[in-house]
């Protein structure tokens, strides 16, 4: 296990590196001079080549990318072009947001997906197992924006009990005021997300139940709630825990479209603005800290997989032996 | 469990969350002591107007936080602010300002004649943004011959340099970093700006003037029009500074808001390259401006709300008349210029248009209008940083569409460099003559007869004047409603 650790943690390492130059790379192909940004219309020749002498972009490609290693060394991700706020509190500040926000709507999917999951599956042939996987299925087809519409429709242009968007001007220093306000948007990602984890939860406790292991336990003597607990949930929780981890990074990159909806000043909303203004170090900083989130998340759902079925430890392909 | 129970208990705990969440609206406080709300889709891009702050910067902090020598006020009259007095010479090339005493930053620091001059100096320096720059190359020297005197002497007349005074934010000249604290001298102290989120002005009760009749004034930033109605909608904001569409405006008629349709200055222009062929020939220009029906391409886009102007100059500039005959929509009068000019058979060209609304519409219709006298109009959807580099910069065009949104800019027609290379020396020669005009009524008139030959020479389609759509909620009132250059003062805002 601490060899698998040690080598999983080396291509985190080794994929965060390739990811930082590929970004830098792909930012640069794009067409476009974050010196026009800062400039209007009225702006004067001198005033566009000052302008781009300021933000960098009249310097070599090597050089810009040298300043960028640089401040990725010292995590402090360099300073916006545009805002001249340092980028690393600005980030930080956004996941405060973004990070509540896809954490909770998760702990809320996966507690509406289990028992959902379980029960759709348990009772498939019921006429409410079929209406479960009906839900679910809808649930995966509606666009997560839709939702949001329709939840700020209802909830807050109709009966008026939930504000529409934004957050409080102080932040988290009013828990229950942006709790207040990150209600629709949780209730959103976690009603589009628990539809598709119902779904994997569903599909992989019929798998189990189906199962020639199962059986055998039960033609052994075990109750089918031993036979569950014993063998059936650990077989069942591995592919399961690597959907959880697949559809929490995608929560996490794709909170965009919710911040968007709601007006939500996270990491998304960030990056979005960033990119129209070609702010090289935010948009740069976003990018990495969102691809860490990613493998982290595939990092831990890796190893919670091997914690729960040490089978896959020394079976696994992927292991990096 | 049985799976009804669970949905039960799923929508128990719904319901509990919503009740406990679901507060009223807090009280509204003595209106001495009340917080404004404000809507906008202008987050500032940092907090100095020199440095590339934009349209937002000067929304919230104009008049708010900073404040000018001069101020000009919403009903576009121009006042002493931080100046008390000032003397021009008979030559019209000295100007000798007296400064208001008593007058603080919010550090504390007392504004002197040092401080005027570091911030005219500011607008002018090499690494200054301010699209105010070229207005300040005629100041020649400026002197402080004592903290409340400061002597300003121009290389020639410019009857324009008080009015412009008034975009020049007196700051602090100890300060160190303007793009990322304030130190002004205004009725408010900026508070906090979460940037993506709200930015928070409370009351400057050291302020040397009348204290503003609200004590907070926050503006919360949006990045769609739907959600900042909304926002509104739901009491979140009580007001917006700018309402980007008439359909939205439906859902605000009723006794809880009021709609205010005051004057602005922002002008959509069908821009062409006067540079280039056919453009350069004023038949062509003329005959577009005659194909396109502006009065119905407003009425399709702004309903009953929009003015047609017929030439650069809106309303509220000095020198403002109605041209809108001077062009007339006169399909059969566009197919004889376009053959006059060598035409008959029309002809293609490439519409530059920003992604952002009502650009896209505008081309759509302006395509389909100029199909009917035989011109093909190939629609090119750029995006910011494409046509400032593009159009602006390389002048890299045959035709475009843009928003012009400050006041008095016509002169721009008088410098053959700019984007849209229209060169008459005639219009030229006037424009420089009413810069050095000894008075207003003489500068006026200089300007109308600039202005007519702009529009008789249809030098660009001037398409429609935007309307300024402010909505309130009916428990405010002070607010200002023209929103001339985007600024937005908040001190007289009163909220029941």
């Amino acid at each position: 296990m601490a060899k698998y650790l040690i080598r999983r943690f080396a291509f985190l390492l080794l994929s965060l590196v390739l990811a930082s130059i590929t970004l830098f790379v792909l930012l640069r192909i794009i067409p476009g001079d974050p010196a026009n940004a800062l400039l209007s219309v009225g702006a004067t020749p001198e005033q566009i080549a000052a302008a781009q002498h300021e933000v960098g972009s009249d310097l070599p490609l090597i050089i810009q990318f040298l300043n960028w290693v640089r401040d990725l060394s010292t995590f402090h991700f360099g300073t916006s072009i545009i805002s001249s706020y340092p980028v690393g509190p600005e980030i930080t500040s956004r996941l405060s947001l973004t990070v509540p926000l896809t954490l909770i709507a998760f702990v809320v999917a996966v507690a509406i997906a289990l028992p959902l999951g379980f029960i759709a599956a348990f009772k498939a042939k019921t006429w409410y197992g079929t209406l479960l996987n009906g839900f679910s299925q809808l649930g995966i087809a509606i666009p997560v924006f839709w939702v949001g519409v329709i939840f700020i429709y209802i909830f807050a242009l109709k009966f008026m009990i939930l504000p529409s968007g934004g957050v409080p001007p102080e932040g988290w220093a009013n828990i229950p005021g942006t709790l207040k306000y990150l209600l629709l948007p949780i209730a959103t990602i976690a009603l589009v997300m628990s539809s598709s984890l119902t779904r994997y939860v569903r599909s992989a406790t019929l798998d189990v139940l189906g199962s020639d292991y199962l059986r055998t336990a039960r033609s052994m003597g075990s109750t089918f709630t031993q036979a569950m607990t014993r063998h059936g949930l650990r077989n069942a929780a591995a592919p399961v825990i690597s959907i959880i981890g697949i559809e929490l990074a995608t929560t996490f990159v794709g909170a965009v479209v919710v911040e968007s909806v709601f007006a939500l000043p996270g990491l998304g909303s960030l990056l979005v603005r960033s990119i129209a203004q070609h702010d090289y170090p935010v948009i740069q900083g976003v990018l990495f800290v969102s691809t860490f989130a990613v493998l982290m998340i595939g990092f831990l759902a890796d190893l919670i997989q091997r914690i729960v079925d040490p089978r896959l430890i020394s079976s696994s392909a992927g292991d990096l032996r | 469990m049985k799976p009804g129970k669970k949905f039960g208990v799923v929508g128990v705990a719904f319901a509990v969350a919503l009740t406990l969440f679901a507060t009223s609206a807090p009280a509204n406080a003595a209106s001495a002591d009340a917080t404004v709300d404000i809507g906008s889709l202008y987050e500032p891009q940092n907090l100095d107007n020199t440095g590339g702050g934009g349209q937002g910067v000067v929304e919230a902090l104009n008049g708010n936080s900073y404040e000018g020598l001069y101020r000009l006020t919403d009903g576009g009259v121009v006042e002493n602010l931080l100046a008390t007095a000032s003397k021009v010479s008979k030559d019209g090339l000295t100007y000798t300002f007296t400064l208001r005493s008593g007058v603080k930053f919010h550090s504390g620091k007392t504004m002197t004649s040092a401080d005027v001059k570091f911030s005219l100096e500011k607008v002018s320096a090499a690494d200054s943004k301010s699209a105010r720059k070229s207005s300040f190359k005629v100041v020649k020297s400026i002197a402080t011959p004592d903290a409340k005197t400061v002597v300003v002497t121009l290389s020639s007349r410019s009857i324009s340099f008080i009015y412009n005074l008034t975009y020049i934010w007196i700051m602090n000249s100890a300060a160190k970093d303007f793009a990322t604290e304030e130190d002004g001298t205004g009725p408010y102290k900026l508070s906090a700006w979460k940037r993506g989120s709200t930015l928070s002005l409370v009351r400057n009760d050291a302020y040397w003037g009348t204290a503003p009749k609200n004590k907070t004034v926050v503006y919360h930033y949006f990045t769609n029009a739907t959600a900042l109605n909304n926002a509104l909608l739901t009491g979140a904001v009580d007001v917006i500074t700018s309402a980007q569409s008439p359909d939205a405006l439906a859902q605000f008629k009723s006794s809880s808001y009021k709609i205010s349709n005051g004057q602005s200055t922002t002008k959509l222009i069908l821009v062409f390259n006067d540079r280039v062929a056919p453009f350069n020939n004023v038949k062509v220009r003329k005959a577009i401006t005659s194909a396109i029906d502006n009065k119905k391409l407003l009425a399709s886009i702004w309903g009953d709300y929009g003015t047609l102007i017929g030439s650069m100059v809106p309303p509220t500039d000095p020198w403002y008349e109605d041209l809108t005959g001077v062009n007339p929509y006169n399909v059969a009068l566009a197919k004889k210029l376009l053959a006059a000019a060598g035409y008959a058979k029309g002809f293609t060209f490439r519409l530059d248009t920003p992604q952002y609304d009502p650009h896209p519409a505008a081309a759509a219709f302006i395509k389909s209008e100029l199909a009917k006298v035989g011109i093909t109009v190939n629609i090119n959807s750029v995006t910011d940083d494409q046509w400032y580099n593009n159009v602006y910069k390389k002048h890299d065009y045959a035709a475009t569409m843009q928003e012009h949104v400050n006041d008095r800019d016509v002169v721009w027609y008088g410098n053959p460099d700019f984007y849209w290379g229209y060169n008459n020396t005639t219009v030229t020669s006037l424009i420089n003559q009413a810069e050095q005009a000894p008075n207003a009524r003489i500068q006026a008139s200089l300007l109308k007869r600039a202005n007519r030959i702009i529009a008789t020479e249809a030098a660009s389609d001037w398409i429609y004047l935007y309307p300024q759509i402010v909505v309130a909620s009916s428990t405010l009132s002070g607010y200002p409603i023209n929103g001339l250059n985007s600024q937005f003062y908040a001190y007289n805002i009163v909220k029941n």
